[in-house]
């Protein structure tokens, strides 16, 4: 029986609730606005000659997270994460407006050392590159170009390294071998292996699973959230359901637009635009 | 979402599984629903085989429950719903549960109503619990028609009708007490009512329930536990459009 004493409990909830909500809490709840910011994104604009690729984008990257790019192909995804170590000034047609910053230097500027933005915010790609050498060269490569030589400070990299991309007990007796011989997970994971060696700030990592098989794919995501610990991490996915396993923060972008951007426990559960609903529950076509 | 506007997927099978327990939902409500109906008048104008054939089509609410159950956990891992989707499925595997306890009470109702058949207790309080399981069927039938039309509005006018249950409960309370006081003999028989009124005071909170779902589903808004006011307040933008 519901007497009147009750009713006033009942009309107390709210605030009640919300600070057990506080103790309950099960999964982390992402809010952009307490997040450091390491990439902020304004008002950019991208063409391919004539061809506007991207739309007067806006966004922030916080730090140490994962954020996730979703969108049907030719969206703009691929070319904005391309954007963020300069990968585009290799396509001659390219011509950009509005400013990219990391942290609080803009790298679209002219006294930025191009090399060392591609130090600082490393880039994984679709299909595993690793260099035809051994699985221990392809690690410290980055490590002798920049001049290292003490075999000490390299063997620990290569370690550290290894271990940090979740490949070291799997290769550790094969250092030298050449890492043609992995297969494709193995591969990708070295790939990262390289990219972590030379620290970086941010990783960028481009369909990094789409060409692995499934076991070798929740190994790469449960590396991505590994990762985040120390790295900002940027991917960019086909799979819609990778990128509501893996990332804290997820975009949708649709012919070169930012569509929406958020937690990705609000985007996959209650998105405010029907574009992105229609995208992710599979209407869009 | 917006009712009716709601494009296919690219997967019509998806479609028709979604459209499915949809379906299923509503058929296992209307079910529920008649079970109410047939039990009030078992009660009331004490109809022994009415009361028979409410306990007899439990078993069938049960597989119901059971089914639906299934086809949501095949679709949540064979479909890996987003969104709306996923809020349908979650809004659905909760529906059956309270419409599978709203099927219990009028089991209930139904059991104490050949009980009390055969107590030949006063029949007078049988207007008040007659008006009140009344006004619990109609909550029943407009959360269900909610649900079907995606309503946001309707959910939250039914869900609205509920406190007044709970007055209604504690008014057939007072009577009762007061036959009881009179006379002794009538204890047992209106016990028996006591339960009666208690059941469809429960069955207005499942139907409270089921409106909530609805609200979640469509707005993506988690309107539990909280009073009525606050959930006017809550969708003030949507409903007043």
């Amino acid at each position: 029986m519901k007497g009147p004493e009750e009713e006033i409990v009942k009309n107390d909830t709210p605030t009640h609730a919300m600070d057990l909500g506080a103790v309950v809490k099960g999964t982390p709840e992402y809010n952009l606005e307490d997040e450091d910011i390491c990439l902020s994104v304004n008002n950019f604009n991208l063409y391919y000659g004539d061809k506007q690729a991207l739309n007067n984008i806006s966004l922030k990257i916080p730090e140490k997270r994962v954020m996730a790019f979703i969108g049907p192909s030719g969206c703009g995804k691929s070319t904005l994460l391309r954007c963020f170590n300069r990968m585009n000034d290799l396509i001659d047609s390219v011509r950009i407006g509005g400013e990219i910053k990391l942290y609080d230097q803009d790298i679209y500027e002219k006294s930025i050392n191009v090399a060392e933005l591609r130090r600082r915010v490393g880039m994984v790609f679709q299909k595993p590159n690793p260099f035809p050498k051994s699985i221990y060269e392809n690690v410290a490569y980055g490590l002798r170009i920049q001049g290292v030589k003490s075999r000490r400070a390299l063997d620990a990299v290569v370690e550290k390294s290894l271990r940090g991309a979740a490949l070291w007990d799997e290769v550790a007796d094969r250092l030298h071998d050449n890492a043609m011989g992995l297969s494709g997970g193995q591969q990708q994971r070295l790939v990262i292996a390289r990219a972590i060696a030379i620290e970086p700030e941010v990783l960028l990592l481009d369909e990094p699973a789409s060409a692995l098989d499934p076991i070798s794919t929740l190994k790469i995501e449960e590396l991505i959230y590994e990762l985040k610990s120390e790295y900002t991490i940027v991917i960019v996915t086909h799979n819609m359901q990778q990128a509501a396993r893996v990332s804290d923060y997820t975009a949708y972008m649709y012919m070169g637009k930012l569509i929406e951007y958020s937690d990705t426990n609000t985007l996959f559960t209650k998105p405010k635009q029907k574009m992105t609903e229609d995208y992710i529950t599979g209407r869009y076509g | 979402m917006t009712t009716g506007t709601v494009p296919q997927h690219i997967s019509k099978q998806y479609d028709n599984e979604l459209e499915n327990i949809r379906e299923r939902v509503l058929a296992m409500g209307g079910l529920v629903e008649e079970q109410m109906v047939n039990a009030l008048r078992a009660l009331t104008e004490s109809e022994v085989e009415l009361a028979g054939k409410v306990i007899e089509s439990e078993p069938k609410v049960n597989a119901y429950e059971v089914s639906i159950d299934e086809d949501c956990t095949t679709i949540l891992a064979r479909r890996q719903p987003a969104a709306g989707d996923l809020r349908l499925v979650m809004a659905v595997i909760k529906t059956i549960t309270d419409l599978e306890r709203i099927g219990d009470e009028a089991e209930k109702i139904a059991k104490m109503s050949i009980d009390m058949i055969e107590k030949h207790g006063p029949k007078t309080y049988y207007v008040s619990i007659n008006s009140m399981g009344n006004h619990a069927r109609r909550m029943v039938h407009g959360a269900l028609d909610a649900f079907a039309r995606m309503d946001t509005k309707a959910a939250l006018q039914v869900a609205s009708e509920e406190p007044k249950s709970d007055a209604m409960y504690v008014a057939i309370l007072r009577q009762l007490i007061t036959y009881m006081m009179e006379d002794p003999r009538n204890i047992t028989a209106t016990i028996d009512a006591v339960w009666t009124a208690r059941a469809l005071e429960r069955i207005a909170d499942h139907a409270r329930n089921i409106c909530e779902y609805v609200i979640y589903f469509v707005e993506g808004k988690d309107v539990r536990h909280i009073s009525i006011e606050q959930m006017e307040k809550e969708l003030s933008g949507i409903i007043d459009e």
